[in-house]
């Protein structure tokens, strides 16, 4: 029997690997998208694991490659596979905080073939930067910036923007422009994992999203042909969700610090999948052939509204774990879209924050910083929980 | 459009981006930061003498050996162009 989406899975390649080598992090984002569980990786794969997977799925066809966490750098070994990724032939992209890196790493980097490299600024300020990573970073990474860009590097600045740095924009504009970035991508935060318990405290305002796109528009045309400026307004403001991955198990393949294969680096929430580890089986067989790879490509395993919309076709009916996240069913729409049952609690929810972001009170509510403490305390608290229901 | 181009001109791939010949999609892509474009099979033979050594002349002169008979010349100004305004390729200053 085939199995559902079979016909894409012939023609599907794993054209995107991203590699999340590990968890660890000496910065503290209260947005990171890293699940919750981070202290549950402490198992990483070896030097040897990853030039494994990263032959396997070069030969299936992989191309780009990002060297992720966690913060990346705190593997001795990124040196290494960064030469043998591009030895493969990878485009090899280094998705850093900066944090961990110097002048002789940079200059061993380009040796070893690295292509790109991408650093994360918090903010356009010293304090709020400092404060929101949690450590004392933002001489380092402005410093960083420079010795990229002093090896010809391709650099893209990355900041994750939310209610406590939106209204900053223009600011922070002018700081890549300083620093000579390529391009800069204005991250809209995601509510998963870290960003969603925060959520109160994070999602911006109908107001300052207006004001942030105004001037993201006026830099995009100031700048053009000189440094491209991506910005994606969060979808909780939108009416259709976004072609999340590019569909399921379409493009994208992210191994997580622990050898889980997932079709995106959130999907391990989602219940009722196991998830293939790279320690058991080949890339080959998790991305052709694997029942959790195959869950949600194609259309047949979709429920109404999606199932009879025309416009799946365009969006897969949006990202798999904002709709477990926001319905309990990961099958559902995902609620971004107007036509989702579950769309008006969401837009409830949203002007709820809106309405609240003004007061004192609620905005001083403290962040729950993403650390390994913090990460422990969250999986003894769920423990407790599954325990008491069971 | 103005032309970019003129026939001495010689186009080099820039430096932040990379051509690659890709077995398994059997074409040529051009890489960047977290990105990539497939090229067609023409584009691809165009891009590839962007080598910082052939002036576009030569360039056409070498794509009529390989396909002889075809009115190449347009083509090639035309994607030239288009990859240029892409930012894939710039003229190689005269040193």
């Amino acid at each position: 029997m085939p199995m559902a989406g079979s016909e894409q899975n012939k023609l599907s390649k794993p054209l995107w690997l991203l590699a999340e080598l590990t968890y660890r992090c000496p910065l503290q984002c209260p947005y990171c998208s890293n699940p919750l569980e981070i202290a549950r990786y402490d198992n990483e794969l070896s030097t040897e694991d990853w030039i494994r997977v990263m032959r396997q799925a070069r030969a299936m066809g992989a191309t780009q490659l990002g060297f992720s966490g966690g913060e990346p750098l705190v593997r001795k070994d990124l040196e290494e596979l960064i030469a043998e990724a591009r030895h493969l032939g990878y485009y090899t992209n280094l998705i850093t905080s900066g944090v961990g890196m110097d002048e002789d790493r940079v200059k061993a980097f380009k040796v070893a073939g690295l292509d790109h490299i991408q650093i994360s600024f918090q903010a356009s300020n010293e304090e709020l930067n400092n404060f929101l990573g949690g450590t004392k970073t933002f001489q380092h990474k402005t410093h960083m910036a420079h010795i990229v860009k002093k090896y010809e590097y391709p650099m893209v600045l990355n900041i994750v923007l939310h209610r406590k740095n939106i209204d900053q924009i223009r600011d922070i504009l002018d700081m890549t422009i300083d620093l000579h970035a390529d391009y800069v991508e204005l991250a809209s935060t995601q509510y998963y994992g870290w960003s969603r318990i925060n959520v109160d405290q994070l999602l911006p305002t109908r107001a300052q999203l207006d004001h942030a796109e105004q001037v993201a528009r006026e830099y995009q045309q100031k700048m053009k042909g000189k440094m491209k400026v991506i910005y994606v307004i969060p979808d909780y403001f939108e009416n259709r969700p976004k072609a999340c991955m590019n569909g399921w198990g379409a493009i994208f393949l992210t191994i997580a610090p622990n050898g889980t294969a997932l079709p995106c680096h959130a999907a391990g929430q989602l219940p009722g999948l196991e998830f293939p580890n790279v320690r058991d089986h080949s890339i080959e067989w998790i991305w052709n052939d694997s029942p959790d790879f195959n869950k949600f490509r194609g259309f047949d395993w979709m429920v109404e509204p999606c199932r009879s919309c025309p416009e799946k076709i365009k969006d897969f009916g949006g990202c798999r774990c904002q709709a477990y996240m926001l319905t309990g069913d990961a099958r559902n729409a995902d609620p971004v879209c107007d036509k989702s049952p579950y769309h008006k609690q969401l837009h409830d929810d949203v002007e709820r924050i809106g309405k609240l972001a003004d007061n004192k009170e609620f905005n001083e509510k403290p962040l729950i910083f993403r650390n390994m403490k913090n990460s422990k305390k969250i999986i003894t608290e769920r423990q407790a929980e599954t325990s008491e229901l069971s | 459009m103005a032309n970019t181009f003129n026939a001495e001109d010689i186009p080099v791939i820039t430096p932040t981006f990379r051509l690659q010949w890709e077995q398994v999609q059997d074409c040529y892509v051009i890489l960047y930061p977290e990105g990539m474009v497939k090229l067609s099979a023409s584009a691809g033979e165009i891009m590839k003498r962007c080598d910082g050594v052939m002036n576009i002349s030569n360039m056409i002169n070498d794509l009529h050996k390989q396909f002889p008979g075809a009115d190449l010349e347009n083509d090639v100004y035309k994607f030239l162009e288009v990859a240029h305004a892409n930012g894939w390729i710039r003229t190689k200053q005269a040193v």
